[in-house]
């Protein structure tokens, strides 16, 4: 397992006060909040830096640490040596901070599953403790999952107590059906499969998330697709039928005659099928064929000679 | 392993979640909802027929969902108050609606050699 320099992570130097460590977690913790950042790797720094300072803010967890020595380096391979914590007591406070269901195997050999198995929120509502947590997701999808519905498999893990009424961590797969008609952002919501209750109580709901994956052609927005289309000057001055690919599969698009770079052809209702259909939108991109040849030279040449154009008549010039 | 396809309800434009339900969605007490609805975060979709004191009969939106989940997390993992959640939500909201229309206009590398 990797060490973890938790002092490098927060940005403070070994002797940093209680304050530093305070205020440097906090920065960081604005500028890595997944809801927030825009950095990629926000949500596992976040995370690290979370876990750095459950550590750092609590006396005596941070003295066990201290002691394992200043020689280690982030990343190093690191065991916790035999009878490392001896003589020191963790009180285990589970403050509201940083959920710390999924801190590091470091964190976890040092300071104990204990720590780890907590949920975060807090405040539930007494009259309802019988009934299991819910739970939230997030399911990657591709667009044309969108447009003809699909089957995902996901992996959850929730707390769970065994025989002996232990908490462990329990693994299963579900297989979800994603209807057609989706969007970004969406929610599904799967009545009773969020976490079981630990009483005699209903079991949680389990909230999926949707989220699209980058589509090598088309962007969405809302219901709405996004395609840029090439096409050739010719097609563009002087109209024509194109195939055109849609999530849907291909269909045949009219170009009318005139069409400008940058021009957006609007294919009403083949964007995401909705209850309100999306519509796609073609956007005109107007590539030129290289001059790379005698014969395509001298086609531009024709055109410089017999076409009375100038694109520059706006500017005065 | 288990081929059981399970099918769940899609939370679209007219979905609407009770206030119970969006507690549980978020873990949070009634309290904290209400608080929300009194600083303008989350918008009850029959607010105005439905005044606090019949907050039970309550309508949420899942936009309201979504909102009531990053508030949550705004407020545990950074400390920001209903009215500081209030203003990072619209600000969150307008770079969106900014980034999708950048998107919009963002063309395209073509290639031709």
């Amino acid at each position: 397992m990797d060490f973890k320099n938790y002092y490098q992570i927060l940005d403070v130097a070994r002797d940093a006060t209680l304050e530093e460590i305070k205020r440097s977690y906090k920065k960081l913790a604005r500028k890595y909040h997944p809801d927030v950042s825009k950095e990629a790797d926000a949500e596992i720094r976040f995370k690290e830096v979370g876990e750095a300072y459950a550590v750092l803010k609590e006396p005596d967890k941070r003295a066990a640490y201290d002691q394992l020595g200043n020689d280690w380096q982030s990343g190093q391979d690191f065991n916790p040596p035999p009878d490392w914590d001896a003589g020191f007591e963790f009180t285990g406070e589970r403050t509201a901070g940083a959920s710390q269901a999924d801190f590091s195997d470091f964190f976890e050999s040092l300071f104990g599953q204990g720590f780890g198995s907590q949920h975060s929120g807090g405040q539930y509502r007494t009259a309802n403790k019988a009934r299991g947590e819910d739970h939230h997701a997030k399911v990657l999808i591709d667009l044309e999952d969108a447009y003809k519905g699909a089957t995902r498999s996901i992996v959850l893990h929730s707390p769970a107590l065994d025989k002996q009424g232990r908490m462990v961590n329990k693994q299963r797969t579900l297989n979800v059906k994603i209807p057609k008609g989706v969007k970004q952002g969406q929610r599904i919501r799967l009545c009773g499969q969020g976490t079981p209750s630990f009483g005699v109580g209903p079991a949680g709901d389990l909230y999926l998330e949707l989220a699209f994956n980058t589509h090598a052609i088309y962007r969405v927005e809302q219901h709405d697709v996004y395609l840029d289309l090439p096409v050739t000057p010719w097609e563009a001055a002087l109209g024509a039928t194109i195939k055109v690919p849609t999530p849907g599969g291909p269909v045949d698009l009219k170009i009318a005659p005139s069409t400008k770079n940058g021009q957006k052809l609007r294919l009403k209702a083949r964007g995401i099928p909705a209850k309100t259909p999306g519509d796609l939108y073609v956007v005109a991109q107007i590539v030129l064929p290289p001059a790379d040849t005698d014969a395509a030279k001298a086609i531009y040449i024709k055109m410089q000679e017999e076409l009375a154009f100038n694109p520059r008549s706006q500017l005065g010039v | 392993m288990n081929d059981l396809i399970l099918q769940g309800v899609l939370l679209d434009e007219e979905a609407e979640l009770s206030l119970e339900e969006l507690c549980y969605a978020c873990s949070s007490s009634t309290k904290w909802i209400i608080a929300l609805v009194e600083v303008g975060v989350l918008d009850p979709v029959n607010y105005q027929q439905t005044p606090v004191e019949q907050q039970t009969l309550w309508k949420f939106s899942a936009y309201s969902l979504k909102r009531a989940r990053t508030a949550m997390r705004l407020q545990r993992d950074l400390g920001v108050n209903e009215a500081g959640v209030a203003l990072v939500l619209d600000l969150l909201e307008e770079i969106e609606t900014l980034e999708a229309r950048l998107n919009r206009y963002k063309a395209p590398m073509i290639n031709h050699s």
